[in-house]
Order: C-alpha cells, then sequence, then structure tokens
C-alpha cells in the first residue's frame, strides 16, 4: 500500500497549528506582555493564514537551495575579477551606500522580526515572522559577503557598521528601523511588513538590481533577486497582516490608518537615497525615479488600495504630494550629497552632458527649470577650480533627519518649513508629513539622536570637519570627495587604460 | 483603472517554462523585460496553472518551487498543489 502524501494545505495546518499551548504557571498576558498596549483588538488567532502556505521543512530546502545558487555567482565573480567589468567605476558608490544604508537595516529588521515572532500569541503569525526573521539575517550575511570582495579594491566600505551608528546620513535609516523597532509588536508588523515590504520595497530591489545587472555586477544583482525571492513572501506576509488586523476588529481600523499614513510618508523619505542612485549614480541607467514609481507606487499601490477600500482602509495620507515629490526628489538629494561630498563615504561628481540629457528627457516637468542650471553652473564652478562645498552644518528634520533640503508642494523654488513648539522647545520639519508624524508622537521624537546637534553638543570627536570624519572612521581623501582625483578613479584607470578614450570615441 | 495582477520572475532558464505558462495561460497578459528580470502583468487575475508548466519542463513540479525564481508580485495569493495564482478578485 502506498501512503499518499499530504496536500499543501493539509502540510500547513499540521505544521503550524496546535503548536502552541494556554499557559497556566503564568498569566498569559505575562507570557505575552506587549500585544495589548496598542490599542489592536485579536478575537481569533487561528483565522491567521500565510496563503504561501510555508512550513518550516520547505523552507529550509528552497532557502539552502538559493543560498548554493547565490554563492556559485559570488566565487564565479570573484575569479574571474567580475570588478573589472562594470560599466565604469563610478558604479560602486551604489554597493557603497548600499551597505553602509541598508544592509545594517536587514539586520535591524532581523531583530524586529524575531522580537515580534516572540510577541505575538498567534502560532501561525508567530512561524511567518519566524521565517523572516532568518530570511533578513540571510539578506545582511550575503549582502556582507557579497560586498567585501569589493572592499578588496575600492574605499568607503570597510567601516561600514561604525559608521552606520555615527555618520549623518545613515542616522536617516538607522532612525527609520530605530522607529520602527521602539514599536510594538503590530505596529512593526504594519511598518515593516506592509508599509516598508508591500508598498516600497519593489522600488529598491526590482529596478534597482536591474540596473545592478544592466552595469555589470553580476553579484549584486544575483543576492538582490535572491534576497527579492524571500521578499515576495515578506509583501504577502505584510498584506496578510493587514487585512487579519482590519477583519479582526472595527476598532483596529483607525489605529492601522494612522499606521500605514505614518510608515508610508517614512518609507517615502527613506527611499529618496534610492531614487539619488537610480537617477544619478547608475552609469548606465534602467528606469527613472520616477518612471519605477508610476510603476510601483502609482499603479500596484493604487490596486491594492482599491482593494483594501472594502475595510474602509484609504490611500495614506500625502500620497499626492509623494507623487509630485517623485519629480524632485533625486535631485535635491544629489544637489546634498554634492555640496556635501567631504562628509560621504561614497563619491559625487556632476554628470555629464549625456547624463544631463537623460535626465531632461525623463524629467520634462522639472529637470531643464529647476536643476540643469545648478547642474551648469557648478560644473562650471569645478572647471574654475572654485568647486562648491556647503561648509555650515545643515538644519534637519526632526523626524526623518534628513536636511531641509525639500521644496514646497506646488512650488519647487521655495524650501519648505514646518515647525512646532512642544514642552518650550521648537523642532522643524520638512514636510506636513513629518510634522504630523512627530505631533502624533513628541515625547518619542524628541528624543532622537540628531547628528548635526550632536556636533554642536560635542559629542562627535570634535568642533572641526576633520575631528568629525575621524570620528566617523571615515578615510579623508579616499572615502569622501569627488570620484574624480579618488584612489577609486586611479585603481579603474589602471584597469582600463584606454577608458577615456573610449568614452570620447563614443 | 483595472487592478494590475503582476508576477516578476529572474530571467533565466529555470524560469523560462513559467513565463511560458503564464503566456499561454492567461490572455491578455503583458511583458516588460528589464535586465535579469522580467514583469508580466494581467488586469485582474494571473495564474501559473502545474500542469502547464509540467508540460513545458518535463518532469514533475510543484507550485511551491516558484520561489526560486520569485522576485515579485502583486495582488492576494492563493496557492495550492496544482496552481498559484493572483488576483484581485473576492
Amino acid at each position: 500500500m502506498t501512503v499518499k502524501k499530504l496536500g499543501l494545505r493539509q502540510r500547513y495546518e499540521h505544521m503550524t497549528r496546535g503548536l502552541d499551548w494556554e499557559t497556566t504557571y503564568q498569566k498569559m498576558d505575562d507570557v505575552f506582555p506587549y500585544d495589548s498596549f496598542e490599542g489592536i483588538k485579536i478575537k481569533d488567532w487561528s483565522a491567521w493564514e500565510d496563503p504561501f502556505r510555508l512550513t518550516m521543512d520547505t523552507y529550509w530546502k528552497f532557502q539552502a537551495e538559493k543560498e548554493r545558487k547565490l554563492y556559485a555567482v559570488l566565487d564565479a565573480f570573484a575569479q574571474n575579477n567580475g570588478q573589472t567589468n562594470l560599466s565604469d567605476g563610478r558604479y560602486v558608490n551604489v554597493v557603497k551606500l548600499f551597505l553602509t544604508g541598508i544592509s545594517p537595516e536587514e539586520y535591524q529588521a532581523h531583530r524586529g522580526f524575531a522580537f515580534t515572532g516572540r510577541h505575538l500569541r498567534g502560532a501561525g503569525a508567530r512561524v511567518a515572522a519566524q521565517m523572516q526573521s532568518l530570511d533578513e539575517l540571510r539578506h545582511l550575511q550575503t549582502q556582507v559577503h557579497t560586498i567585501s570582495h569589493y572592499n578588496k579594491f575600492f574605499d568607503g566600505i570597510s567601516e561600514f557598521p561604525h559608521m552606520h551608528d555615527r555618520v549623518w546620513y545613515l542616522s536617516v535609516p538607522k532612525s527609520f528601523f530605530d522607529d520602527a523597532r521602539s514599536a510594538g509588536p503590530f505596529e512593526f508588523m504594519i511598518a515593516i511588513g506592509f508599509a516598508f515590504e508591500y508598498l516600497l520595497t519593489n522600488l529598491l530591489f526590482v529596478p534597482f538590481m536591474s540596473g545592478a545587472a544592466y552595469n555589470g555586477d553580476m553579484s549584486t544583482v544575483t543576492f538582490g533577486f535572491s534576497a527579492q525571492s524571500d521578499e515576495s513572501r515578506h509583501m504577502t506576509l505584510g498584506i496578510e497582516v493587514i487585512k487579519f488586523l482590519l477583519e479582526q476588529h472595527p476598532d483596529n481600523l483607525p489605529i492601522v490608518q494612522k499606521w500605514v499614513d505614518k510608515w508610508f510618508w517614512r518609507g517615502h523619505r527613506l527611499l529618496g537615497l534610492v531614487a539619488m542612485m537610480m537617477d544619478y549614480m547608475l552609469p548606465k541607467k534602467v528606469m527613472s525615479w520616477k518612471e519605477a514609481w508610476d510603476i510601483y507606487f502609482v499603479e500596484a499601490g493604487g490596486s491594492l488600495f482599491q482593494d483594501l477600500e472594502r475595510y474602509g482602509l484609504k490611500m495614506p495620507k500625502y500620497a499626492d504630494i509623494a507623487t509630485e515629490e517623485a519629480e524632485h526628489i533625486s535631485h535635491q538629494n544629489w544637489a546634498v550629497f554634492y555640496q556635501y561630498t567631504h562628509a560621504a563615504a561614497f563619491h559625487t561628481w556632476m554628470p555629464d552632458k549625456e547624463h544631463l540629457d537623460w535626465l531632461s528627457a525623463k524629467y520634462p516637468n522639472t529637470f531643464d527649470k529647476y536643476y540643469r542650471p545648478r547642474w551648469e553652473l557648478w560644473a562650471e564652478m569645478e572647471k574654475e577650480g572654485k568647486r562648491f562645498y556647503n561648509m555650515a552644518l545643515p538644519q534637519l528634520c526632526q523626524t526623518c533627519q534628513i536636511p531641509m533640503a525639500y521644496t514646497e508642494p506646488g512650488n519647487p523654488a521655495a524650501i519648505c518649513f514646518r515647525a512646532t513648539q512642544f514642552q518650550g522647545e521648537t523642532y522643524h520639519f520638512c514636510s506636513d508629513g513629518c510634522k504630523d508624524i512627530f505631533d502624533g508622537e513628541p515625547e518619542k521624537y524628541v528624543q532622537a539622536w540628531m547628528p548635526v546637534q550632536q556636533i554642536f553638543q560635542g559629542n562627535c570627536g570634535g568642533a572641526t570637519v576633520p575631528d568629525v570624519l575621524a570620528w566617523y572612521n571615515m578615510n579623508a581623501g579616499a572615502d569622501n570627495m569627488d570620484y574624480t582625483g579618488s584612489p577609486d578613479e586611479k585603481i579603474w584607470k589602471e584597469w582600463h587604460p584606454d577608458a577615456d578614450v573610449a568614452r570620447k570615441a563614443v | 483603472m483595472a487592478q494590475v495582477a503582476s508576477i516578476t520572475l529572474l530571467q533565466n532558464d529555470d524560469a523560462r517554462p513559467i513565463i511560458e505558462a503564464i503566456l499561454a495561460d492567461n490572455p491578455g497578459v503583458r511583458v516588460l523585460n528589464m535586465h535579469g528580470a522580467v514583469k508580466l502583468d494581467c488586469d485582474h487575475s494571473i495564474t501559473i496553472r502545474r500542469a502547464s508548466v509540467e508540460e513545458r519542463l518535463g518532469r514533475a513540479w510543484e507550485p511551491q518551487e516558484i520561489q526560486l525564481v520569485l522576485v515579485s508580485m502583486a495582488g492576494n495569493l492563493d496557492e495550492d498543489d496544482d496552481h498559484f495564482t493572483l488576483s484581485w478578485r473576492h
């Protein structure tokens, strides 16, 4: 007699149900102390369903297979000196920003899902959070392994964990995850699982990784898509969380809506870094940030929120402003980093004519009018030996921690300033979105570690730029400043002695 | 605006039979070729049938294996032993 194999549904039932029990030595509320203070009401945890129906045994099997494939590619890349086959030496700067700004957040996500997996009462949700926690750890490890090869040849990479905790612009992603991880488990699930994974990570991992492929970075595209295969599961978890919370109790709706509004806006601000990577830092372009935003937020997000309308959930507040900003944000961010290149652990440059023409074509409403003239002026100043550096420390937004460089909705010629008073102090914001977030939980955001304020308070190694860079472990003259004249450019030219000639011939 | 169900797969030999099965089974599917990946969009719903993939692959195939070549997706997932469907229907 042959034993009949269990179907997918049955296997999932057996591996995720009946694994937990009602505790008797301790009260359940003492065992799960964090799942009620946020005000979320759950009537029936068994209504939780993972549509992938992935169980731990299958999880290990698939993850092992993904790792084998990835590490075969990394070996091949290293053995064949893949770093010499990139489109251009400038490309490596996206890898630096990725490792310093994004990989440490994979680790934060790992910690966050481990915590959530411990503190939710439902076994199905705990299993899903456990898998995601392991995924996120795998993402950090594979990214570090991949990028360690670049560290043998290029600057700005080796001090990434140290820099993550100290460098001014890295406080943007760090504070985003600190905010999520210091929230309750349900807010964390909406923040990272739904708003970040479902609405926004496509923008990071799909067009950007496709860009890595186009620029000859076989290793990054492989870890990127390997991670993204996990992300699809995370996205499904994110959408499952939101549906589950909204189906459980009508009182959950206003709480969830507030989180969706908050985390959409925070994610939009964070991804401005990716916008800049796509529009300015990929030598060979795949699509503009605006095009990616239209596909992955306007179209995909639109379909999703049409679906969630039946629960009464609305499009995130300020989604229209974010879409308007998609025509500006990459340019405004690049302008910030160009001005502060002396304090950044990657290189900057002014776009050449071909690149300027591409930006003009991709941003017909904004680029020629607001940005191209500034870039041309700065390029001219460089030629005259007067390269522009901004030596004043910028005012930061108290919520997103980005320098106050963004413009008014409807008026890209004026910088947007907002302020709020709290307990006798004035706090400053880059936008209504960031101000609303602060006003919702001022006690939380007044505690933020603000890089500029910390420098002024004397907590960052000293009062001068060299003092602060030393405290960042930034190797001045190699890690920072323009690509032109950098050791990165020197090694690239040694590998490609005819690169400049070829560039001009094209 | 029609709600778009979407799946993005790796652009490689492991994914090719799945891509072909999707093209055969989903009339009106739109294809966006990217470097390294392919995005397949269809109004309302997009489905992968186990039988169609097995026919092209020439071996037994479980829908869960799609995880090895999956990049992204949009829609509510319904996965079982014989299909993997993304849709905005309820």
